[in-house]
């Protein structure tokens, strides 16, 4: 008898309690691989999609479009050709019978976000997964750990996989000192010394990737290899016209227009994600935050800070990826590198590429870090 | 994600915020520190539903209690404000302002337009509206119309424990007197609250929730009464858009137009009475702004004209209830 595998809804963040189902990417029928994208779900703050648990045929589309499902309700099920319906029939009326809403949401609260003493402040983290390996997520410019949603637990499968908040940002402390890279970089450091980390793999985003890279730049030992996604510092052109405008914009409709140039299907910036970066951008410090870090960021409108040159003298492992259509830096900043760094361009994908195609990048960061231990 | 506190916490922690950032920030009210005739130094009530407990020994000499005469301690607050303080002054029920009025609205309200702007009037007056308490007719008033009815001055009736925080850390900063209603029953109620201080600004409406098939527009405790009601809707496809003011005065009317001409329709619930409203405000200013947009009759959906009852029967049936915005949505939406 083969295995009947259930695809259910995700928890994405504390609180999500239901997704709706935007659309089927795959039909009743056709085969899929493990980590294939399948359906697409809709939180009230965001809209991702939902991988196959395992290889396989799709046998059954449980929820319909524009159903909503709570968290952990049954989505499809994947199982093999020879399998029979009716086998498939009693695995759905099992799972429907032992399942409840309530403890489907008490039972997936998951891993609680954690803070720890670093330097004069405090840092936010959140901490997934088991293993020797440790792993370190670094958002960008204003975002927070949130923006691994769709990355964390599926980057955690062998390793330690810690999201961080960046001083100024999320729940982090308010306040980055003069804002510069080497400010943020020895953040970082005295983060992996606060949680007892000699050495870990860095993954850092937009700004974030500029910090990892300065990190490795400036202890090069601590860092085993880099991970740069849409990263800031690998050349001059930036769009400074989304850096001002987010921080200067001070309500929803100022805010949206700059948010919508992060993601190429601007469909994805909900009215939930204009809230928040609000409420980010309100809270007491923030406004100076963003203004140095801005300030250290820019000059004369592009990027202060190249560091594509250290990219060739580091002795880590690099792997590169961007979002073809990305508007904040452009794709052309992961041409003509060093022939050692790895390089993952993903069409049809924007700034925020690790939300867009969270499926594709986790596994070239997985694929990654399999073959640096091979 | 943020911590959860009370809606109850929200406030005193944005006066805790306030005062050790604002020296000039000052707490007064009856029972606000000592209450029932202690010298003040006992801490025992902190107002008469607590919210200002804990604040008398963190900040000595700037949390004081008042005698039961509202007209004097109001007229302090408002006088001291335009001396130079930022005063919170906390009039129990919104329904005893009423012995305070020229103060409220023919002094604080017209110190800066009469003075030529060179005074200003930061004094907030903290209140409790609503039904709902079991407390009769002279306790359970929703009398904030009145005061957005007066140029002058601002009015706020937040809804959750974040938008308590952020509008009362706002009320202190503004430099115009602010009217804060604070609706009795949704001290308990826990929502996200961040631990640094921030502002909600004034005139920005929060869109609770999105939807394509009606607007409602509901204040205070009533947005979690339409929230219900959407809830209940959207299992019988109909989808609720629903806009908390937040603020009555300013008032956010874009957000309101914005969303009625993407919905044609609308539905304005509002506890307090049906005349000379919030309810007949946004029905009004929807029906001229954005009348080729409606596709239906606009709905009120509020308490009647009378006083509160004090029978829990009728006060039950007085307050608008999940149940009677889910019909006045079904009403809205039988226009095709």
């Amino acid at each position: 008898m083969g295995a009947i595998h259930k695809v259910t809804v995700p928890k994405w963040g504390l609180s999500m309690r239901e997704g709706k189902v935007s659309g089927w990417l795959k039909q009743v029928g056709a085969p899929v691989t493990q980590g294939e994208e399948l359906v697409e779900i809709e939180s009230d703050k965001i809209v991702g999609s939902v991988d196959a648990t395992a290889g396989g045929v799709l046998r059954r589309q449980l929820g319909k479009e524009l159903d909503v499902v709570p968290v952990g309700g049954l989505l499809g099920v994947i199982a093999d050709a020879d399998v029979p319906e009716a086998e498939i029939d009693t695995a759905i009326a099992d799972f429907l019978a032992n399942f409840s809403i309530e403890a489907a949401a008490a039972g997936e609260t998951g891993p609680q976000p954690e803070k720890v003493a670093v330097g004069g402040g405090r840092l936010r983290y959140l901490v997934r997964g088991e293993g020797d390996d440790a792993v370190i997520l670094i958002h960008g410019f204003g975002g927070d750990l949130k923006v691994w949603l769709f990355n964390h637990e599926a980057l955690a499968g062998q390793r330690r996989v810690y999201a961080i908040d960046l001083p100024g940002h999320g729940e982090s402390t308010k306040d980055v000192g003069a804002g510069t890279l080497d400010d943020l970089a020895s953040a970082v450091a005295g983060f992996m010394n606060a949680v007892g980390l000699d050495s870990a793999h860095l993954v850092g985003h937009s700004l974030g990737g500029a910090v990892a890279l300065k990190l490795a730049v400036l202890q090069s030992r601590r860092v085993r290899s880099l991970a740069l996604v849409a990263s800031a510092g690998l050349g001059p052109e930036i769009d400074a016209g989304y850096i001002e405008g987010f921080v200067t914009a001070a309500n929803r409709n100022a805010l949206k227009p700059h948010a919508v140039r992060l993601f190429a299907d601007t469909s994805l910036v909900t009215r939930q994600m204009i809230d928040d970066l609000l409420k980010f951008k309100r809270l007491e410090g923030v406004d100076a935050c963003l203004r140095a870090l801005s300030g250290q960021m820019l000059a004369d409108g592009r990027q202060a800070t190249n560091l594509r040159d250290e990219l060739a003298r580091l002795g880590q492992p690099v792997l590169v990826v961007w979002g073809g259509e990305d508007q904040i830096i452009p794709v052309s900043h992961a041409a003509g590198l060093p022939s050692s760094v790895q390089v993952a361009v993903i069409s049809g994908k924007g700034h925020m590429v690790m939300m867009e195609a969270a499926s594709e990048v986790n596994r070239r960061l997985n694929e990654f870090w399999l073959g640096l231990e091979q | 994600m943020a911590r959860k506190i009370t809606y109850r916490q929200a406030i005193s922690e944005a006066l805790a915020q306030e005062m050790a950032r604002d020296p000039t920030v000052i707490v007064m009210g009856e029972d606000n520190a000592g209450g029932m005739g202690s010298p003040g130094e006992k801490d025992a009530w902190g107002g008469v539903l607590g919210v200002t407990k804990g604040l008398y020994h963190k900040f000595p000499g700037r949390v004081l209690d008042t005698p039961i005469s509202e007209s004097a301690f109001i007229g302090a607050a408002i006088g001291a404000a335009a001396c130079g303080m930022r005063p919170v002054a906390e009039l129990m029920f919104v329904d005893f302002l009423g012995v305070c009025f020229d103060q409220i609205y023919n002094q604080a309200a017209k110190f800066k337009y009469m003075f030529g702007g060179k005074a200003k009037t930061p004094v907030v007056i903290r209140t409790m509206i609503g039904a709902g308490f079991r407390a009769a007719a002279q306790h359970s008033q929703c009398l904030y119309n009145i005061f957005a009815h007066v140029p002058g001055l601002k009015v706020v009736v937040p809804s959750t424990p974040y938008d308590a925080k952020g509008l009362l850390i706002q009320s202190i900063r503004d430099n115009d007197p602010v009217i804060f209603c604070e609706h009795k029953l949704l001290y308990p109620l826990e929502g996200d609250v961040p631990e640094e201080s921030y502002i909600v600004p004034f005139g920005e409406a929060g869109i609770v929730r999105e939807g394509d098939d009606v607007t409602v527009v509901a204040l205070g405790r009533m947005v979690h009464l339409a929230v219900q009601a959407a809830d209940a809707l959207r299992k019988k496809g109909t989808h609720c858009e629903i806009i908390d003011p937040r603020t009555i005065s300013p008032l956010d009317e874009d957000t309101i137009l914005e969303s009625v001409e993407k919905t044609g329709r609308l539905v304005v619930v509002d506890e307090s009475n049906p005349r000379c409203s919030m309810a007949s405000d946004i029905a009004g200013i929807v029906a001229q702004k954005a009348f080729r947009a409606l596709k239906s009759p606009i709905e009120q959906v509020t308490a009647p004209h009378t006083p509160v009852p004090f029978s829990d029967v009728l006060e039950d049936m007085y307050i608008p209830s999940p149940a009677k915005i889910e019909a006045a949505v079904d009403r809205a939406c039988e226009y095709r």
